[in-house]
């Protein structure tokens, strides 16, 4: 849609180049003309910036000095320095929400990212209802994260639903997918996937059609396989998409919330089940906040969250850039 | 993976698709429905019904009785909450896309001081995740004393850094400077070439700006379950929320308010699938 908006500007010009022959005279000189080009850029940010800076910036900043004092929910707050933050690092519910919000992320991500980038290059042929199969790569996403957990959470009922069910075709006892971390963490992984790789996949099919075919055509030339191609041609082409989604993944799935506390119906709440099986650093984050009115403390811990999704990111960058340039 | 012969030459055949490959896409647009009709499934039926082995498979014909007691229970307080969610959503959507659309203009193509500096500050709270900024803000809310209240969760939610950056890609690839000089030398005013020039060829990209921020927004849940902690005043999220808490048993329950819930980004998507596939595939947009 680029290109046809910058054509249909163009072509509207001429209306416009009758002005063209005098030379561009200084700004028109006039009061007002003046006051205009000194005065409109700051009215056109202003706006923006104001509602930015006071809902937006200044609470990002402002969550270090928080994170400095003892403050309860509603409350003055005394500040204690450095204290919260070492007490989270010998917090050992903390780590469990990392070692937790890690593990789903990689339970969730790989497969997520794998399986978009197979059905991208099935997309990316010749085929028929393409636009049709597209469609439904994208309609997970028009569902809340609160609707997938609702819906999963009822598939993966240990007496009847239909995850157990299935399995049972196959011998497997009723799982109890709320119990243990393997088995809840694959459930909710199986939620995140289910919403999010179709728009990995979309993602991976533009940049797969904006590859050159003659690249492919010589490579066939040469006797070049399928799967060949694909690993030689495809995915090197494909990397700077690929440190992409995996930045975004990391962005996103690190601050996982919703699903886990959505699943565990009931009393379970910000603790992610009673042995905090699935508590997430965002769930850690709330039962600071809401169960334990520590507001001091909650707020280290979205340091610690941020600091782990930089770290985590950087990570990823690294692994992903040696993407294809290995053979 | 799909085996294919050496190609022979043919770079056409090279694309066609193997039967394969139409299975593993046909299996894969089942697993993405599937979730929407069990919806519909566990939404029409008993919860005797969902409760027996094997479950039930197809629809039943409790659909209205229990979407009519979700809209009947005090505790979800479910009309209000998708009330609440369709004013929140439409002035969110409408003041991001006209407040991105003036300043992403601005940046693309006025000249000020501290222009870069701006911008920079903007792309780097891009990536930040909320969670970082969630108690200051709140603390603010109750200061203001805006908690529970609606304005808790329109405010802070009127202008998105990342739809300024959008807008202000979008306008310097498609407006060319010359056309904006020229309009000058005619003497029209700043405002005037925003309304004549910038807004018409930034129709399509403020569409699909406009469509993602209203999802986002419906489906927001963070922010709205750490502000709007009375269940009678929810959005629609939250009202699902306090059902999937209360009445976790009572699946065909919980299950028609979810249904219900989703209804509206279904009609969206109906209406405007097509320019939320086109906005994913251009990489402008994070849903």
């Amino acid at each position: 849609m680029t290109p046809n908006t910058a054509d249909r500007t163009r072509r509207g010009r001429p209306a416009h180049s009758h002005a063209q022959p005098p030379p561009p005279r200084k700004a028109r000189g006039t009061f007002g003309t003046r006051l205009d080009m000194k005065t409109s850029p700051y009215l056109y940010v202003a706006p923006f910036f104001v509602i930015f800076l006071i809902f937006q910036l200044y609470p990002l900043v402002y969550t270090f000095w928080v994170s400095l004092h003892n403050q309860p929910l509603g409350g003055e707050g005394e500040f204690v320095g450095a204290d919260n933050f070492t007490a989270l690092m010998k917090d050992e519910q903390f780590w469990n929400s990392v070692y937790n919000t890690l593990g789903i992320f990689v339970v969730s991500t790989v497969p997520q990212l794998l399986i978009g980038l197979y059905l991208a290059n099935a997309l990316n042929r010749k085929l028929r209802g393409r636009g049709f199969f597209r469609m439904t790569m994208a309609v997970p996403i028009i569902t809340s994260t609160a609707a997938v957990a609702i819906i999963f959470g009822q598939i993966y009922n240990r007496d009847f639903g239909i995850a157990n069910w299935v399995l049972g075709w196959f011998g497997v006892e009723n799982i109890d997918w709320r119990a243990t971390k393997w088995a809840s963490w694959i459930a909710i992984s199986t939620m995140v996937d289910w919403r999010w790789t179709g728009y990995n996949t979309l993602i991976y099919l533009a940049s797969m059609q904006s590859i050159p075919k003659d690249l492919y055509e010589s490579a066939a030339l040469d006797g070049a396989s399928a799967r060949r191609q694909f690993w030689q041609i495809t995915v090197p082409m494909l990397r700077p998409t690929i440190i992409f989604t995996v930045i975004i993944s990391t962005i996103g799935g690190l601050q996982l919330f919703a699903e886990p506390l959505m699943f565990s119906s009931g009393s379970g709440n910000y603790t992610g089940g009673t042995l905090r099986q699935y508590q997430t650093v965002t769930m850690y984050l709330f039962e600071n906040m809401f169960t334990r009115f520590n507001l001091g403390y909650a707020a280290t811990v979205a340091w610690a969250l941020f600091l782990l999704i930089v770290i985590v990111a950087f990570i990823n960058y690294l692994l992903t850039r040696r993407i294809g340039s290995a053979k | 993976m799909a085996r294919k012969p050496k190609a022979e030459g043919a770079a056409s055949r090279l694309w066609k698709a193997s039967p394969l490959t139409f299975v593993t896409l046909i299996a894969a647009a089942i697993v993405s429905f599937f979730p929407f009709y069990w919806m519909v499934v566990i939404a029409s039926r008993t919860n005797d019904a969902i409760g027996s082995v094997p479950p039930p498979l197809t629809p039943g014909g409790n659909l209205f009785d229990n979407i009519g007691r979700v809209l009947d229970n005090e505790n979800a307080a479910f009309v209000t909450g998708l009330t609440n969610s369709l004013i929140i959503s439409t002035v969110v959507t409408v003041a991001v896309v006209f407040f991105s659309s003036l300043a992403g203009f601005a940046f693309a193509k006025l000249r000020f001081r501290g222009q870069n500096a701006m911008l920079l500050i903007i792309l780097a709270t891009m990536m930040v995740p909320v969670q970082l900024g969630l108690i200051p803000l709140y603390q603010m809310m109750v200061k203001f004393g805006w908690q529970n209240q609606l304005q808790a969760v329109i405010v802070p939610s009127l202008v998105s850094a990342w739809g300024v950056f959008m807008m202000r890609q979008y306008v310097s690839q498609t407006v060319p400077d010359e056309l904006i000089e020229a309009s000058r030398v005619d003497g029209a005013s700043t405002w005037r070439i925003y309304w004549s020039i910038v807004m018409p060829a930034l129709r399509p990209a403020a569409a699909v700006l406009g469509l993602f921020i209203f999802m986002q927004t419906w489906n927001d849940f963070l922010w709205p379950l750490t502000v709007l902690q009375d269940p009678a005043n929810p959005t629609v999220q939250i009202s699902l929320r306090s059902l999937n808490q209360a009445y976790y048993t009572d699946y065909s329950q919980v299950f028609a308010g979810t249904a219900l819930a989703t209804v509206p980004l279904a009609i969206v998507f109906i209406l405007f699938g097509r320019q939320i596939i086109s906005g994913i595939m251009e990489g402008a947009v994070k849903a």
